[in-house]
């Protein structure tokens, strides 16, 4: 499936993003790694929906000008994007931090939306439940925290060692660290508005997940009112990557409802 | 000038087995505040004794979470030294305001210390290094941005009569009216320490500020580029020469009665703040994003990945990074220095690492008897002068 690349311009903040598939709109929002490692989900999906993927202010070809400071200015920048290209019932697809992107959207407005799915998502803190410092520790360590299973934990480390001093690593890490350093990628504020979610959502949570822990996605599913969720076995933080059927499966099938 | 980082010297040394560093995640069990006591007065008697020996300044400095400098607050330590010290400096090299969610707080302390000392203050602007934005939760990525705009609030505090808003990003505070405004007119001189950062030299250049520009412990060609980069912005960007007293520089020194005498001595207390104290969880622990740009970052690490395994003095002495030796040699040492640099002001570190008081307090009378008379007449006609480079340096 071809993607093209597109930028739009939202209150001068230069939004890159690839586009690409036929059908209804999903918007696919990245974690804090970017579309460094492009997920081969997103193509099984373009061949049922029109698949937006952006990369968020700061992260990738996208500009962060200095007014975006937080994740709802970022939240605020996608419901614009979405205005000015027209769409409308979009599927909201976010991944640890796009998880997060989404909710802040989510509770602002669902007048264009469709659904929700999140994996993995960050945003909110569940008290004595630590995620892990993904600041704290190396590019490597990180990628071997994000899978479940060891080898292909090694492998992602040996690719993030080789590329962690690359712009793109560096960038992608300045621009997580803008939205989720203080609090650790989370806003105390979201939790009271989750029941503003009033879209279908699914969560989606690898079982093994390191970097934010399966009690996340215990609590998102008692916040979100009539949400539904999916647990998927022997998965980490990147279930959709490590295990792609089962979550094209879960997905598809709750896209078609 | 005589530099103190008051480290925490009775640390068990075998913690670097079960722990990659003393930043942040070493647990304070390890800390034993009955040793704390008698450190901490140990260390306020060795700045003393500077004072009383002859020294133009004692400095102190903030860190935070870890056995490597144990003055989360220079403010107490400074305010300890006001009173038993009559003519020298007190120095703050420095304070990081930035991290301060009211930086007002670090302005009124220091006018306090300013005012009790008959202006003896100087005030450091630092921005902490990387590992106090873990301690603290400060953004890194806001850093820079706070820095100066905490340095706007507090100079504008200094200076401006108040009551006055102060209308910033960061900080916004409706009344700013300091009670008591700083002794010194316009305001305490401002320094600026720094591990190297091209970004502290462009904004301390300034025409605005021309404030000292102080390259801490660096291996001694990293120390002439940096120094040489401040005189090469002030005069290639902004048109002006900069004069050497604007320039310092600050290195670990160790004197003993022959260059052997000295290297042995000093070997394991320098070792150990190079091999215990100073090595971090992981790279990016030191240079959390944003902290400095994508450049400077890169810079910085190829800089850092020559260095590692065990670090050894000669290694240190040979690169320029401390200074070791008999009284010749390290008069020698220094004079050659500033005359490749012309630096105006030397913070010397007399205790680093472990090195125990009676080595310190021989170090320190060696070093005011058989050094100091001789460097303090160093002046820029010892220095070979500044040569504009024909391509610019950054």
């Amino acid at each position: 499936m071809a993607f093209v690349r597109h930028t739009i311009d939202i209150n001068d903040c230069k939004l890159s993003f690839v586009r690409g598939g036929k059908g209804a709109p999903l918007l696919y929002l990245h974690g804090t790694d970017g579309l460094a490692e492009w997920p081969a989900i997103l193509d099984t999906l373009a061949e049922r929906f029109d698949v937006i993927v952006p990369d968020h202010p700061g992260f990738g070809a996208s500009e962060a000008p200095a007014w975006i400071d937080d994740v709802s200015d970022v939240a605020y920048c996608y419901l614009d994007a979405i205005e000015a290209l027209g769409l409308s019932d979009v599927h909201v697809v976010g991944q640890s931090l796009g998880g997060w992107i989404a909710l802040e959207m989510a509770v602002r407005s669902t007048h264009r939306l469709r659904s929700l799915t999140l994996i993995s998502a960050a945003g909110i803190h569940v008290k004595g439940v630590p995620k892990a410092d993904i600041f704290m520790i190396d590019p490597e360590e990180h990628a071997r925290l994000a899978y479940a299973d060891p080898t292909k934990g090694a492998e992602a480390a040996e690719r993030a060692g080789a590329d962690k001093y690359q712009d793109l690593a560096i960038l992608n890490r300045i621009a997580s660290a803008r939205f989720g350093w203080q609090p650790r990628f989370f806003n105390p504020r979201l939790e009271r508005w989750l029941h503003r979610v009033k879209v279908p959502t699914q969560i989606i949570w690898g079982d093994g997940d390191r970097i934010i822990p399966p009690a996340y996605a215990e609590a998102f599913h008692r916040l979100i009112p009539g949400s539904t969720l999916t647990m998927i076995p022997n998965a980490g933080h990147l279930p959709h990557v490590e295990r792609t059927p089962a979550v094209t499966q879960a997905m598809q099938s709750f896209l078609r409802n | 000038m005589s530099f103190h980082l008051m480290p925490y010297a009775d640390l068990d040394l075998s913690v670097k087995d079960s722990y990659r560093t003393v930043w942040v995640v070493l647990p304070n069990s390890y800390y034993d505040p009955k040793k704390g006591h008698a450190l901490y007065n140990r260390y306020l008697d060795e700045l003393e004794l500077c004072a009383e020996l002859g020294f133009d300044g004692v400095c102190v400095n903030e860190h935070h979470q870890n056995a490597y400098g144990l003055m989360p607050s220079p403010v107490v330590m400074a305010s300890a030294l006001a009173r038993r010290t009559r003519d020298c400096r007190i120095a703050i090299l420095g304070n990081a305001f930035c991290l301060r969610e009211h930086p007002l707080t670090l302005a009124e302390e220091h006018a306090m210390l300013d005012v009790i000392t008959g202006g003896r203050l100087i005030s450091g602007f630092v921005r902490g290094v990387g590992s106090e934005y873990f301690s603290f939760g400060t953004n890194p990525v806001h850093s820079l941005e706070r820095h100066q705009e905490a340095h706007d609030l507090v100079v504008r505090a200094w200076t401006e009569p108040g009551p006055f808003a102060f209308e910033g990003k960061h900080y916004h505070c409706e009344y700013v009216n300091l009670w008591p405004r700083p002794y010194q007119q316009p305001h305490p001189p401002i320094w600026c320490p720094s591990m190297g950062s091209v970004e502290t030299l462009e904004w301390a250049a300034h025409p605005d500020r021309k404030y000292v520009y102080l390259q801490a412990y660096s291996p001694v060609e990293a120390v002439a580029r940096y120094l040489n980069l401040y005189r090469e912005l002030a005069q290639r960007r902004y048109g002006y020469e900069a004069s050497s007293d604007r320039i310092g520089w600050s290195t670990p020194v160790y004197v003993a009665q022959t260059d052997a005498q000295a290297v042995d001595e000093a070997r394991e207390h320098i070792e150990a703040l190079f091999n215990v104290f100073l090595p971090k969880q992981s790279e990016l622990m030191f240079f959390p994003p944003g902290y400095m740009s994508p450049e400077s970052l890169k810079r910085a690490l190829a800089a850092k990945r020559g260095h590692k395994g065990g670090v050894k003095i000669e290694h240190l002495i040979e690169r320029g990074i401390m200074i070791c030796g008999s009284p010749d040699t390290v008069r020698r040492r220094i004079t050659e220095c500033h005359h490749l640099m012309g630096f105006q002001e030397l913070v010397c570190m007399l205790q680093f690492g472990t090195l125990p008081g009676d080595l310190t307090e021989k170090n320190i009378r060696l070093f005011a008897s058989e050094v100091m008379p001789a460097i303090k007449t160093l002046t820029d006609r010892n220095y070979r002068g500044f040569e504009l480079p024909r391509v610019a340096a950054e």
